[in-house]
């Protein structure tokens, strides 16, 4: 019994030793790798494999920096990285959108990348569009790179417009042709097809409202500014669409997703986002986009993402050497561009070429048309606070709990009470 | 000695029970007494201001509104559970045929994960071809808009909230009953007490504490209700499914107030153990212990 017990020691501590010898022996092997995690939600679902090939392409070009992977959906996401800042565990890069950077960077949470930039003589500044680079750039600190950019078009399903012997949407298109277009689908329709998907929330609002001539706040963000005609003229109009039958209401939708219905057929005129492209690729019936129609001036929106560095990472420099890769490298942008994952943010226009060239939608233009008069989203600290107080009153103008003049009334003086307190 | 040895042991079997207790349970709530008297936003270190989150809180609507909401939800929620989990133990306790399978068909949903349960509800009542909407049309009656409609969001989380729970409360009731001496009525039968008179008189009035401790733990558990509300309507619409523990939920992830968060969560604390103290204090008038 003794001597058994002897044995499994001395094969404890030999094995130690081999281990020990084997780190000993390889110093460099195992500490010159610096390891960085990358936070995304953009790759959620259907980009992982194309992340995990820009990682693959980074490691490669980079033998000395690796990059673990962590991911989570969007709906999850911000709750997530809060809690990870919380608790110290903030990843080295992650992902933002430019509603959600103010709140990061006011904070302090993020790192200033002109420092590593700088030492980084490769790095040309020019190789972003401009615009997206210049948003996430506050008090003279970058405080992320762009990562991408999106709009919002009017996607249509053709097969619907020929059976109600509709014209199809065009560039020219504004309010009243698609309200026409609209009666005209819903008149020949059959029940349970809808004639057009633009739900009365936050998101829309305040691009219907860039669209109606007006202002969300004022250019010092103190004051509200929504409630005035213009956005009387488009909460209205926002809210027409439900009560006319055109757009469904949440009870018709039940539980089905409404990019569900419209890949089911059940809606004609759909306004949402470009991501949606790849998923509708295999829709049985055919469809096409057109810029959004604008009330009285054009406006589309701009969604900009970004990859940032925690401010607290110990791999500065790796950090930005991925945020650099992964937003701007031809290897990148190829992938991204091949796999439909947005539209890279930068400013090669025959690398943007391949995304024009893909096919459906055939009327891939329009997206650059939409840039061309972009609506950005109002941002303040308290975003999410903003966002809800607005869509509570939205909920009810559509509803009909309260006027629409009353409710932007009482949203702008909510929205007044949490500026106060920014 | 032994005495020390015998410590010993009882701390080793109370420990895989009570170093969790202390970690998930006793230190955050430590924790989130003194948050409640800082600012926090989750991402820059929190910062005292005293008594300054109890005074936004009097003045707070929402908060109000949620209370409100909280109520009405345990207002129709608990006489569900409690007269259909009084009804099931009352006919499930006897011996026939299928019995046990019964009981435990009745306690599967309470083993059952929220999500699945609110997810299947929602199906269940979805207003545009939902089971319940679809049987509905078949005999000429147009359903409602069940959680999309204000008038009834709070009526479609009280049915799951009763189904889910009554295969508990009926195991509790079960073994109160049973715990009833037959002999009392037996003796009620042999003096010509009719059944009804066996139940209103003997059996409930003796089924009192097990009664008091569904009463109990039913109230603090609805006071805490949040799960089926989160995935079922996410507090909509227009708010009138929004509950105490959505209020909290949202004020610390999705606002980044976290220590206004942490003083609702000890305002609610303080809420359930005043109504917990004031059910023992009148358990007296009501409670018969044999």
């Amino acid at each position: 019994m003794k001597g058994t017990k002897r044995k499994i020691w001395a094969v404890g501590i030999a094995g130690i030793l081999v281990a020990s010898v084997g780190l000993v022996s390889n110093p460099v092997a195992a500490a010159s790798k610096t390891t960085i995690n990358f936070f995304t939600f953009t790759a959620v679902p259907d980009h992982m494999k194309d992340l995990q090939a820009m990682v693959a392409a980074f490691e490669k070009k980079n033998p000395t920096i690796q990059v673990n992977i962590q991911s989570a959906a969007y709906a999850d996401y911000f709750t997530k990285l809060k809690t990870r800042v919380a608790g110290n565990q903030t990843p080295d890069t992650f992902e933002l959108n430019y509603e959600n950077f103010v709140t990061y960077a006011a904070a302090g949470t993020l790192l200033d990348l002109n420092k590593a930039s700088a030492k980084d003589h490769s790095f040309k500044k020019s190789v972003y569009y401009g615009k997206a680079y210049d948003v996430f750039n506050l008090g003279g600190k970058q405080l992320g790179v762009p990562s991408s950019f999106s709009t919002v078009v009017l996607f249509y399903n053709k097969d619907l417009f020929k059976q109600a012997g509709v014209a199809l949407p065009t560039s020219k298109w504004d309010w009243s042709d698609e309200a026409a277009a609209a009666a005209k689908l819903k008149a020949n329709l059959p029940a349970g097809t809808f004639a057009d998907f633009q739900p009365t929330q936050f998101w829309e609002f305040y691009k219907v409202l860039g669209q109606a001539g007006g202002q969300f706040l004022s250019a010092d963000k103190k004051t509200a500014l929504f409630n005035k005609q213009p956005g009387v003229n488009a909460l209205t109009w926002l809210v027409s669409k439900t009560q006319n039958g055109w757009t469904p209401t949440k009870a018709q939708m039940g539980t089905q997703a409404d990019d569900a219905m419209f890949k089911a057929g059940k809606i004609a005129m759909y306004h949402s986002g470009i991501w949606l492209f790849d998923s509708f690729k295999d829709a049985p019936f055919g469809w096409d986009v057109a810029v959004e129609p604008g009330g009285v001036q054009p406006g589309n929106h701009f969604f900009a993402n970004a990859v940032v560095a925690s401010a607290k990472s110990k791999a500065p420099y790796a950090a930005w050497k991925w945020a650099q890769f992964m937003t701007s490298d031809p290897a990148a942008v190829k992938i991204r561009l091949a796999a439909n994952w947005e539209i890279p943010a930068i400013s090669s226009k025959s690398a943007l070429s391949i995304y024009l060239s893909k096919n459906p939608p055939a009327n891939r233009a329009a997206v650059f048309e939409a840039l061309k008069n972009p609506i950005t989203p109002p941002v303040i600290r308290q975003q999410n606070e903003m966002q809800d107080a607005v869509n509570g009153w939205l909920e009810k103008a559509l509803s009909g709990s309260v006027s629409v003049t009353d409710a932007l009334n009482s949203a702008a003086s909510d929205v007044n009470a949490i500026l106060a307190k920014e | 000695m032994t005495s020390k040895r015998n410590g010993r042991t009882a701390a080793l079997f109370i420990a895989p029970s009570f170093i969790p207790l202390l970690a998930f349970f006793v230190l955050p709530m430590i924790a989130a007494a003194v948050l409640s008297f800082t600012s926090w936003d989750l991402l820059s270190p929190p910062h005292w201001i005293g008594f300054a989150n109890f005074k936004q809180l009097i003045h707070d609507k929402e908060f109000l509104h949620s209370l409100i909401n909280t109520l009405v939800f345990i207002a129709g929620y608990l006489p569900i559970v409690y007269f259909l989990g009084l009804s099931a133990a009352l006919a499930l306790n006897r011996k026939f045929k299928g019995s046990g399978a019964m009981r435990a068909m009745y306690f599967l949903p309470v083993i059952t994960s929220w999500v699945i349960v609110a997810l299947l509800w929602k199906w269940i009542l979805n207003p545009s071809g939902g089971l319940v909407n679809s049987a509905l049309h078949v005999i000429g009656i147009q359903g409602p808009g069940w959680w999309t409609s204000k008038s009834w969001s709070m009526v479609s989380v009280i049915i799951p909230s009763a189904w889910k729970d009554l295969g508990y409360v009926m195991l509790l009731l079960l073994a109160g009953l049973q715990a009833i001496p037959p002999e009392y009525q037996e003796a009620a039968a042999i003096d010509g007490a009719s059944k009804r008179q066996v139940l209103f008189k003997i059996t409930l009035p003796l089924l009192t504490p097990a009664t008091f401790f569904v009463v109990v733990i039913s109230l603090i558990n609805n006071f805490q209700v949040f799960d089926q509300i989160w995935v079922m309507t996410a507090g909509g619409p227009e708010g009138s499914t929004n509950v105490v523990v959505g209020e909290i939920v949202r004020n610390s992830f999705d606002y980044g107030h976290m220590g206004y968060a942490s003083a609702l969560s000890m305002v609610l604390f303080l809420i359930i153990m005043i109504v917990t103290g004031v059910q023992i204090r009148l358990q007296k008038r009501w409670v018969n212990y044999e």
